[in-house]
């Protein structure tokens, strides 16, 4: 036996975020012992930053609204290479799970007749966004995290895992180290849930904190198991883009959903110009109608700023680099303007979007209720990651499950705004129900003291080189400009060839890694056990990339600009071959049950 | 490109000092940027816990030129130019290291208070009702992000140390935030008044003035718990009807 702590939950959570919370909360009432792990502090993961709402078709606002139409849109966002199942119990679900936020003490914007308020937001045919002003996030984590905390779950709070346990294939629990005094312990569980989030990361310029570094996907790829569509990368078109030091903060879509306009340097609203044909039917004719589909008119359309992400990052991209962009290299977001048609605007945008209103204050002098924003796409989802099966969540690795960002399938080629706080509370369930139901079915595995030293060693070995090695901050910015400059919004296959060059090299430098100091929350020591998770994530987008020879979704190819059947009826799935070379496979995407078939066809 | 010096706390558990660290700065940098540089470049191992950086996780607490504030949210521009920059851990809590500090009592107390209990839901649907109107104080509270600043600043922990009868202004915004919700059965009165010792408090205001989400914790949250407590155990004609219960 390695001489570490051993500590035993029926059921791991790692990540606290949303999904991670959720899980732990239901494998929790189903009677199994839990243990959550999380990076950060309680109350700290990336969901805090989701703004707009979370989409569940509740039809509070709108009565044409059900979970056929939301299933529909969520497949025609995610290009029909979704999941389908997955698409289907998110669809009929959520609004189950966020009425269960309310009954925990969530306490959403109303309607006028006291029921759960919902917003407009890109993608969704009606009003499905239940939020609070714009932070939704932060009311959900905070829910979660107050229930949960009563639930006799135990959390070990800032903790990293450096590798997951496997006996003959099953994930059986994970070695990981505290970052106040980094100790390393050992979590025995009979399963195992991912809840690890994204990979902003591996880009220059992402909206995600320091944390999101692929772990999950990494951890779930060195331990055998799957990953899927990590090609499909979602730049959000709008983050901040002034000054320097705050480019890449999120702007929410909210600001859209509320009437906001996206204008080019001569003023002109450059969205108008290239709406794609199957969204033409559903799109506003004219700014009079995309204002009047703001402010409720049911029998408007949509303006054409509330387009899916991809294409209106793609049209920012191209106003850009057509000399058309504002001073700082994006292009300019107006809510200052409905002063035409408001006469409280000022208080009205004050009221919808607060923490914008405060952002843009504080960190950028400027006051959105008088002067647009400087907007450009920035790095923000993952709709890739680890390939689960939709009912269960399992992975294709037994005993590991995954939710939330870190699973793929929801979201097939694009996420439709809103979708990702309703998939960490749909999924998240599902998740803790099915681990909690593996661990009662299952004895627990062996602990392979070989892999648990092994892991240990090699997170340790930056020690060894102190600072006379390479410094790990510097790794992670090349790997930041490789993966941002080369396969980034506009792909080509050149590029994409020499980025597998530069990770190449760079899993060189990683590998030679220095640090000084000791175990101590050591940022230094941090950032180096994050490379290898970084690079590993950055090979599968490059390597899924240059195979999609084709433009869909979220994936850009200039080399190949449109289309192709040729690429829709399977994903791309990567794991880790025999030799430890990555392998790229193409699984069909199974057949559609005709009733769903039908649904697609009454919502297009 | 300007310089700017930066005086960073250093060392472990209690026992440190200032040092010195110069490093460029750019129009709009905050605080929390020019920790980074000095990371990536100077003390690789220089230890700050941090999130978001949009101030909307509340990690990144620190005292600046002595002042408790989000590092992410302190432009230079808005501290004096040509002065170093005093950056220093919050100190009511145990210091770790550096810049951290071990707040996991915080996380503790919560636990201590009674959790939300609903009332029976008002439709056959399973859904409630409630008007903007009467939730907007809730959300006031709501909003809160854990920064832990007002806890920080609260001179009953700060000065007096009383961390075991006195849970501080974050978890009475958080009492407040349940107390005041329209569904909420439960009462919390009792406890506020002992355990959680609410009487300590001396309005000083001095957590709404830091406090980075702008909750007037003080007027909006601890005054009226206060006047609850005041009502159940201090009235006058209550005091008298409860000794002919």
């Amino acid at each position: 036996m390695s001489d570490l702590p051993v500590l035993t939950h029926d059921v791991l959570v790692i990540g606290a975020g949303g999904a991670g919370l959720r899980a732990a909360i239901e494998a929790s009432a189903r009677g199994v012992s839990v243990g959550v792990i999380t990076k950060s502090l309680l109350g700290k993961a990336h969901t805090v930053m989701a703004e707009g709402g979370v989409a569940a078709a509740m039809a509070n606002v709108d009565d044409r609204d059900n979970w056929r139409v939301h299933f529909a849109d969520t497949m025609r966002g995610g290009q029909y290479l979704n999941n389908w199942r997955m698409a289907e119990l998110h669809a009929r679900e959520s609004p189950a799970r966020v009425l269960e936020l309310e009954a925990w003490g969530a306490v959403f914007d109303r309607t006028a007749d006291g029921r759960i308020l919902q917003r407009n937001f890109g993608g969704h045919r009606y009003p499905r966004l239940a939020h609070v002003g714009d932070r939704t996030g932060l009311e959900m984590i905070r829910t979660l995290q107050d229930h949960g905390v009563h639930q006799g779950i135990d959390v070990h709070m800032e903790h990293t895992v450096v590798t997951l346990l496997t006996d003959d294939g099953r994930v059986v629990g994970a070695v990981a180290y505290d970052r106040e005094r980094g100790r390393f312990r050992v979590f025995h569980a009979r399963a195992v849930v991912m809840a690890t989030g994204g990979l902003g990361r591996a880009f220059r310029i992402t909206s995600n904190s320091w944390e999101y570094t692929g772990d999950g996907y990494a951890l779930a790829y060195e331990a055998g198991a799957a990953l899927q569509d990590m090609e499909f990368i979602q730049f959000h078109p709008t983050g901040m883009v002034w000054p320097p030091s705050v480019r890449g903060i999120l702007v929410t879509e909210g600001v859209r959903g509320e009437g906001g306009v996206l204008l080019n340097k001569d003023g002109r609203r450059f969205m108008f110009d290239d709406i794609p044909e199957n969204y033409r039917s559903s799109t506003a004719d004219d700014e009079a109608e995309g204002w009047r589909y703001v402010t409720g008119d049911k029998a408007a359309r949509r303006p054409p700023e509330l387009l899916t992400r991809d294409h209106v990052a793609r049209c920012i991209m191209r106003e850009v680099k057509a000399g058309r962009g504002s001073p700082h290299g994006g292009v300019f977001l107006d809510i200052a303007w409905i002063r035409k048609h408001l006469s409280n605007a000022p208080e009205h945008i004050k009221r919808k979007l607060p923490s914008m209103y405060h952002q843009f204050k504080q960190l950028a002098d400027l006051d959105i209720t008088e002067q647009p924003m400087e907007v450009g796409p920035t790095t923000h989802y993952t709709m890739g990651g680890i390939r689960v099966d939709g009912d269960t969540q399992m992975s294709t690795a037994p005993g590991l499950f995954a939710a939330g960002e870190a699973a793929a399938g929801l979201h097939g080629a694009n996420r439709l705004g809103g979708n990702s706080l309703s998939d960490l509370i749909v999924f998240g369930k599902r998740a803790g129900e099915f681990a909690a139901a593996f661990a009662k079915q299952h004895t627990p595995g062996r602990v392979n003291d070989d892999q648990v030293r092994a892991a240990t060693g090699h997170a340790l070995a930056p020690f060894d080189r102190g600072t006379s090695g390479e410094n790990p901050y510097a790794v992670q910015r090349d790997l930041q400009d490789t993966m941002q400059d080369l396969v980034g919004i506009v792909r080509n296959e050149t590029d994409m060839k020499q980025a597998l060059e530069h990770i190449a090299r760079l899993r060189e430098r990683a590998e030679r890694v220095g640090v000084g100091g000791n175990r101590e929350y050591n940022n230094g020591w941090h950032t180096a056990i994050d490379l290898p998770n970084l690079l590993v994530v950055s090979e599968t987008i490059a390597r899924a990339a240059i195979e999609r020879k084709e433009s869909r979704g979220a994936h850009f190819r200039e080399d190949h600009d449109r289309k192709s059947d040729a690429f829709s009826a399977f994903n791309f799935v990567l794991q880790k071959g025999a030799d430890g070379a990555m392998q790229v496979s193409r699984v069909p995407i199974p057949p559609m049950p005709d009733e769903l078939k039908q649904v697609i066809e009454e919502n297009k | 490109m300007a310089t700017q010096t930066f005086r960073i706390w250093r060392g472990a558990r209690g026992d440190g000092r200032f040092e010195a660290y110069t490093t460029e700065v750019e129009e709009g940098m905050v605080v929390l940027d020019a920790v980074h540089a000095i990371q990536a470049t100077q003390a690789p191992d220089l230890a700050c816990r941090w999130n978001c950086k949009a101030g909307k996780c509340g990690s990144c607490s620190a005292e600046i030129n002595g002042h408790p504030a989000l590092m992410c949210m302190t432009r230079l521009n808005t501290l004096p130019a040509g002065e170093p920059v005093t950056v220093e851990p919050i100190r009511t809590f145990p210091h770790v290291r550096d810049l951290v500090t071990d707040v996991s009592w915080n996380f503790e107390v919560k636990k201590r208070i009674k959790a939300f209990k609903p009332r029976p839901p008002d439709a056959p649907d399973g859904t409630w009702r409630m008007q903007q109107a009467d939730i907007d104080r809730v959300q006031e509270f709501r909003k809160c992000i854990e920064c832990f600043l007002c806890q920080d600043v609260c001179h009953v922990l700060r000065d007096h140390h009383k961390h075991d009868e006195f849970v501080g202004p974050r978890f009475y915004v958080y009492a407040a935030a349940l107390e005041m919700h329209p569904l909420d059965t439960e009462d919390r009165v009792d406890e506020l008044k002992e355990a959680h010792g609410i009487g300590y408090c001396n309005i000083t205001k001095c957590c709404t003035k830091v406090c980075p989400e702008h909750i007037t914790i003080t007027d909006n949250a601890i005054i009226p718990l206060k006047e609850r407590v005041v009502d159940r155990f201090y009235d006058p004609v209550s005091r008298l009807l409860r000794m002919f219960k």
